[in-house]
């Protein structure tokens, strides 16, 4: 069986649940194979041969990381050269698209991006405009390079374990052309992350001030384990900060339940979480066009509802 | 400081968009055409470069006749000269090809930056600057919040998960900048006027130099196979809150074994 190049997102020795995800759509086309790049790469090896890996590709010299994207594109371009992949899955995240776009490039094939699906021919399903139109597209030319949206699939534990291979790459002037000098974290909130948390509570212009969001929204989504998403209007506003913002210029998020609060339910808002198995809607409006997806929907104020409800959950204890 | 900005045409964003039932391309007059609404804030970039440090910023569209357009939107920002790749093979290009296209228009120019938008609001790919950087060789500044040029230094803030990146590089450079880098401007009276009479120019692939063989729908690098609209939600239940909106909302986290 030929190799199926899944690229690793991970921090240190903390790989990301959508890796997992992806070596799971691997195992259908192939012999998954994991692709691991920077500082800690060798620490993941275990995990990733228990998640299905037959082979993990470990490239952690430190000048993997010091430059934008090209490093990790001139390494997958060599493996790809090198092992002919049935195909090179990579998550659907800004960095790993970018990552796939010059892949593409270097190596003269086609890409799809943001799938949901992968079947064994290679053909790809893609929600597109927000998630209203489902589409089946192939890769015709090349190597298929396919970016896969988070939470598509459930990791799957093999419990097996796999070989490492360390590989090098001989990095191209311009590859170090574009220089990572300092890199700035903001505040970590110890709340899941939000592209692959299950739940995510979200607030919107409705929520009213940052305050609304430290006192109300927040406290339900600790109560429920989940994220906290913001609409556009509430990162615009500085209500909360915009690597939260969900929507069609933030993130696509496909949780298994997600509260919108004051959210009015724009296009451009659906297009990141229309794809949610669940949605609930507290909105004064009983018009707002969110409730169109809600499942369940409760036209009232959510500065009523919404600590109510975390209080009645809190009490379940 | 020369700057070009890549502008594309698309279709409102406010607008439902479809496919095309015969070709499987996006249905362009199902929808008004606007320029890209990501595009403007790369504009207003270019502009704000050149207002500090001199020089002129050019637009740059690949697209079908109409696209001229919404360059000529664009220029009336402030800009001074459009360039419009238009020919009738590159209908249904992919980001490959449009990337392709993009950096032969844009190869031998002498730009000191390139600026595009982070996505467009059509295709989400957000894959054409990573390509047009690796296929003009230049170091990518890609997803910058702010930008600072300093004579032949550029430094950004590229937007990250966990917070933003630093990064540097020497120009000619190619960047893309997110929506929270600056307000963009309206189009004064007077750049209105100038942007009727702003030079463009009009270029084929043959111009390029790019064989027709190698772009457009049929020779796209991906297929769509078939699409389908997502079968319609089922109604939710929808209450009014009398008090019990909460215990409503408890019953349903139960009954879905969310709690
Ligand atoms: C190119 C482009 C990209 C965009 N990208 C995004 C994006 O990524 N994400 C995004 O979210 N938006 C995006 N937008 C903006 C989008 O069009 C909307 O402006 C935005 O989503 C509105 O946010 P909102 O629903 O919070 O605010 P509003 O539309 O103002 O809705 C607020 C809602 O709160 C309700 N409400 C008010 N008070 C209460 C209360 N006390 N209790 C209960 N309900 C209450 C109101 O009834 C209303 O329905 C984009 C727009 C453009 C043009
Ligand atoms: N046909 C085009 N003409 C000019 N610029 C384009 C075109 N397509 C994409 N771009 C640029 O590339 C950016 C990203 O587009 P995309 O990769 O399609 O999301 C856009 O914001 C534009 O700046």
């Amino acid at each position: 069986m030929s190799e199926v190049l899944v690229l690793i997102e991970h921090s240190g020795s903390d790989v990301k649940k959508v890796s997992l995800e992806l070596l799971a759509i691997a195992a259908g086309l192939g012999e998954p194979s994991a692709v691991v790049v920077g500082p800690g790469a060798g620490d993941c090896v275990a995990i990733l041969g228990e998640h299905g890996a037959q082979t993990v590709y470990v490239a952690d010299a430190a000048d993997m990381v010091d430059y934008v994207v090209a490093p990790t594109a001139e390494l997958l371009a060599q493996l790809v050269s090198e092992k002919s992949p049935t195909a090179v899955l990579i998550p659907s995240s800004a960095e790993g698209k970018e990552v796939a776009g010059r892949l593409a490039v270097a190596t003269n094939s086609g890409v799809i991006t943001d799938a949901v699906a992968v079947a064994a021919d290679g053909t790809a399903t893609q929600n597109v405009f927000g998630g209203a139109t489902i589409v089946q597209s192939k890769v015709s030319s090349g190597t298929p390079i396919i970016t896969i949206r988070t939470n598509s699939t459930a990791p799957f534990v093999t419990g097996g374990s796999a070989t490492r291979v360390d590989v090098t790459v001989a990095l191209s002037d311009v590859a170090k052309s574009a220089k990572v000098t300092n890199r700035v974290s903001v505040e970590k909130s110890g709340r899941p992350d939000l592209s692959e948390a299950a739940i995510v509570v979200s607030g919107g212009r409705g929520v009213g001030s940052d305050e609304g969001f430290a006192t109300i929204i927040e406290p339900l989504a600790d109560a429920l384990g989940a994220a906290v998403g913001a609409s556009r209007a509430a990162t615009d506003a500085g209500w909360y900060p915009h690597q939260f913002q969900v929507g069609q210029t933030g993130k696509t998020v496909s949780p298994q339940l997600y509260i919108a609060n004051g959210i009015s339910g724009a296009i451009q808002h659906r297009a990141g979480m229309q794809t949610s198995k669940a949605v609930i809607v507290v909105n004064k409006d009983a018009d707002a066009p969110i409730f169109d997806l809600a499942d369940f929907g409760v036209v009232g104020d959510l500065n009523t509802v919404i600590p109510d409800l975390t209080a009645r959950i809190k009490n379940r204890g | 400081m020369n700057i070009c900005v890549c502008v594309k045409q698309v279709p409102d964003s406010w607008a439902e968009k479809k496919l095309s039932s015969t070709d499987s391309t996006l249905d362009r007059a199902s929808a008004d055409r606007v320029v890209n609404e990501l595009d403007e804030y790369a504009v207003e970039e270019a502009l704000r470069i050149v207002e500090a440090h001199g020089g002129e910023v050019t637009i740059l569209s690949m697209g079908p006749t109409e696209a001229a357009d919404s360059i000529r939107k664009a220029i009336s920002m402030g800009a001074t000269a459009g360039i419009h790749v238009v020919d009738d093979a590159l209908h249904g290009s992919d980001a490959l090809a449009t990337s392709l296209v993009l950096a032969k228009a844009l190869e031998g120019r002498g730009f000191d930056l390139i600026i595009f938008g982070s996505e467009s609001t059509d295709a989400r790919m957000s894959v054409v600057p990573a390509m047009v950087a690796a296929r003009l060789n230049l170091p990518q500044l890609t997803f910058a919040n702010k930008v600072d040029v300093d004579g032949s230094a550029i430094k950004i803030q590229r937007v990250t998960d966990y917070g933003y990146d630093e990064v540097s590089a020497t120009l000619p450079a190619v960047v893309s900048v997110v929506e929270k880098t600056n307000e963009p401007r309206y189009p004064s009276f007077k750049n209105i006027m100038a942007a009727k009479k702003a030079p463009m120019e009009a270029l084929t692939l043959s111009d390029l130099g790019v064989d027709a063989s190698t772009v457009g729908l049929g020779n796209a690098w991906s297929q769509v196979a078939s699409f389908a609209d997502r079968p319609a939600k089922p109604a939710g239940t929808i209450v009014t809150d009398d008090g019990t909106g909460a215990a409503h909302i408890e019953e349903f986290l139960v009954a879905q074994k969310f709690i």
